[in-house]
């Protein structure tokens, strides 16, 4: 007998026989599905809050967890961004040529600052990626404001070592797809339908307080976070 | 750097081991400071008690859901991943797990593996078992890393270098890392730390992971970590292997949703921690980076047998946060070490006896006052101080009496003497008239009560009648017996 088959048939020998049949069995799961969503429905403000105020609340809670946040509207980011990394002393940032925020930030990086491709895979340049690049630039899928984290679905443009190997993770996130919380990202965007290989929800720089319960940032992860919040014009009204 | 072998303490030593550590008043210390934080941390995040209340309600409704299907679950969770390229493997046994995982080793020829925390990989002795088939494990988790570089095991199933403060840290790493300095600045030591495991990362063949939850209908392990580690083992080297316990998995996906939740608060007071990582299958066509091989390792290793037993099952809700030991009286003196086993403190001493048997372990659940604060604070309602009752029951029951659902060293306190002693007490109050003759007796000859009376007088000055008995009293005062 294979090692399955034994866990299972130990497992089957144990579970008692369902009392009342599937019917009753899908009653109570519809129930505890319904009760999931009341107890996080019952906490969130009602009226939801608009895009601004959701930004406002990403912003806090990004500088909660130590990240840098700014709102910034959809024509000034690149020239912020630019600033921000040229004053910290960004030499290389990993950014991609096929979006549009990726070809808009290329645009405004001035010459002291390379623009570098991930068009090779990982094995290929693993080395100089770890060793050479000082960022990594990401748009991300959407974020949570109560907490500040992003919501990032690596994908072949934005690979997944993008926001992990840089000391400096940049993150772009527009405030109109921000969600209360991640119970609402998690229905609101329907997870359970298509999950990607990899999603990742980020919440700030890393971190450790594995010594001698002293929080420090930078443990094995990005050591700064920084994000762009874009709220243009549509969504102020 | 040199990575000394672990040590391996046997849990039956369990009472020479506390002595010890309620010797030691740097440990002593350590813990004490450990814990009063980490309860703070956790309060600070439950400060609406309504609340907690409810959200402990959902995590144990979900917990229990799954455990109710748990077999069917198994095997969706098996197929899902599978349909996305993964590979499911199943171990009944830590030797089981461990020739699976070197198997896939040798396949790749892989000589080095980069380890994110696992607790799993701790109970079947992972790093041990590779190392003497010439497969180099690290340790990446800052604290697991720390532990590792020290020769030891975790003494926390969070922190797992709880015990050691940074002066130990400074010179550990003075001693084990070339070309570093002593310093006890804990900014520079986790620096340090990060410069050390970077190239790791990169040379690693391997990276090896723990699950804190998985969920079913997606084919989705959802991993929770703080430091990065976990997403660079599981992202950078070209295979990644996972491997967990078989009652982790929960049916849906957006069932996690409260669990993470109360995880993460129980555990580090924290409303999320850094990183959710979420993985559905290996690197996908297109993609440039990922693993290119996902294995997802099934470990029952004795989980079968507490299910078996429905109030027993209970202990399989537990989503590892360790809120039971920083609350708990005795583990907050004696520290994980005493306890010998990989999960110490309170859910240890409920979950071990399944893993290694009552032989071993029988001790643990005695230690214990039963003052309840590790059940109040579990965050899925796991009845901890009964299941401690319970697991004393199955101790002391005659190691031949046949139950329903026998445990593994039933019997392993089992004393003939304490079972006379018990015997006879029942039957002499069960009587009047023996009664009467035992008080007689008793009354008489009490300076013949032994000395040595059992486990009694191992703590405690031994017992000896009264020279008259509560009856005679009350009857020289004229008062009816």
């Amino acid at each position: 007998m294979t090692a399955r088959d034994a866990i299972l048939g130990r497992l089957r020998a144990a579970v008692p026989a369902a009392p009342q049949g599937a019917h009753a069995a899908a009653a109570r799961d519809a129930g505890l599905e319904a009760r999931i969503d009341a107890h996080f429905g019952a906490r969130r403000e009602m009226p939801p809050l608009s895009p601004v105020q959701l930004a406002q609340r990403m912003q806090a809670a990004l500088e909660a967890v130590r990240a840098q946040a700014w709102c910034a509207g959809s024509d000034e980011w690149p020239a912020l961004l630019a600033a921000r990394m040229l004053e910290a002393g960004v030499r290389r940032v990993v950014v991609d040529t096929a979006t549009p925020e990726g070809r808009m930030l290329r645009a405004a990086l001035p010459d002291a600052i390379e623009p570098v491709a991930f068009d090779r895979p990982l094995q290929d340049w693993k080395a100089e990626l770890f060793g050479t690049v000082d960022a990594g630039f990401t748009v991300a899928r959407s974020g949570i404001a109560a907490t500040g984290t992003l919501v990032l679905a690596p994908d072949a443009v934005t690979p997944r070592t993008v926001s992990l190997v840089p000391p400096l993770h940049v993150a772009l996130v527009y405030a109109h797809t921000l969600h209360a919380d991640l119970h609402a990202a998690l229905h609101a965007e329907r997870w359970q339908d298509s999950m990607p290989t990899n999603l990742v929800l980020a919440t700030g720089p890393s971190r450790t307080s594995d010594i001698q319960q002293t929080l420090a940032f930078g443990a094995h992860g990005p050591r700064w976070t920084w994000v762009v919040i874009v709220t243009d014009k549509e969504t102020a009204q | 750097m040199t990575v000394s072998p672990m040590q391996f303490v046997p849990p039956q030593d369990f009472h020479a081991r506390s002595r010890a550590a309620l010797d030691d008043p740097h440990l002593r210390q350590s813990f004490k400071g450990a814990m009063a934080f980490l309860q703070d941390k956790r309060r600070s995040q439950f400060g609406d008690d309504d609340e907690l209340q409810r959200l402990r309600d959902l995590g144990e409704a979900v917990r229990r859901n799954a455990l109710a299907k748990l077999p069917a679950l198994l095997e969706a969770l098996e197929a899902t991943l599978t349909a996305a390229g993964a590979r499911v493997h199943w171990a009944a046994t830590p030797e089981e797990a461990n020739a699976i995982i070197h198997g896939i080793a040798a396949e790749r020829g892989a000589r080095r593996v980069i380890k994110g925390k696992s607790m799993a990989s701790e109970e079947i002795e992972l790093n041990h078992y590779l190392e003497a088939r010439g497969v180099a494990c690290l340790e990446s988790d800052m604290g697991e890393y720390i532990v590792q570089l020290a020769g030891e095991k975790p003494s926390h199933i969070v922190m797992p270098a709880i015990h050691k403060t940074r002066a130990d840290i400074g010179r550990l790493f003075a001693d084990h890392i070339p070309d570093t300095a002593y310093t006890d600045d804990v900014d520079r030591l986790i620096q340090t730390g990060r410069h050390t495991l970077r190239q790791a990362f990169v040379d690693a063949d391997i990276g090896l992971s723990g699950v804190n939850f998985a969920a079913a209908d997606t084919g989705t392990l959802w991993l929770v970590e703080n430091e990065g580690n976990g997403r660079l083992s599981t992202t950078v080297p070209d295979t990644h292997i996972a491997i967990m316990g078989i009652e982790k998995v929960v049916e849906k996906l957006e069932h996690i949703v409260p669990l993470a939740s109360l995880l993460t608060r129980s555990a580090t007071g924290q409303a999320v921690t850094t990183y959710f990582n979420l993985i559905s299958g290996p690197r996908r066509e297109g993609e440039l980076d990922g693993p290119r091989a996902l294995h997802l390792v099934l470990l029952d290793n004795g989980r079968t047998q507490a299910y078996a037993d429905e109030e027993l099952r209970a202990t399989l809700q537990c989503i590892r946060c360790g809120a039971c030991m920083n609350h708990c009286p005795v583990y907050a003196r004696i520290g994980g070490h005493a306890y010998g086993t990989t999960y110490p403190g309170p859910i240890g001493a409920i979950l071990s006896p399944h893993l290694l048997g009552l032989e071993s372990t029988a001790d643990l659940a005695t230690a214990s006052s039963l003052c309840g604060a590790c059940g109040d604070v579990c965050p899925v309602r796991i009845p901890i101080p009964k299941l401690l009752v319970r697991l004393r029951t199955e101790a002391n029951r005659d190691p031949h009496a046949e139950v329903d659902h026998p445990l593994k060293g039933q019997g392993a306190k089992y004393s003939r003497g304490e079972r006379m002693v018990w015997r006879f007490w029942s039957g002499a109050f069960a009587r009047p008239g023996a009664y009467r003759l035992f008080r007689w007796g008793a009354t008489r000859l009490r300076a013949l009560a032994p000395k040595e009376q059992l486990g009694w007088t191992r703590y405690r000055t031994p017992l000896e009648p009264a020279p008259r008995s509560l009856a005679d009293l009350l009857r020289a005062r004229g008062q009816p017996e």
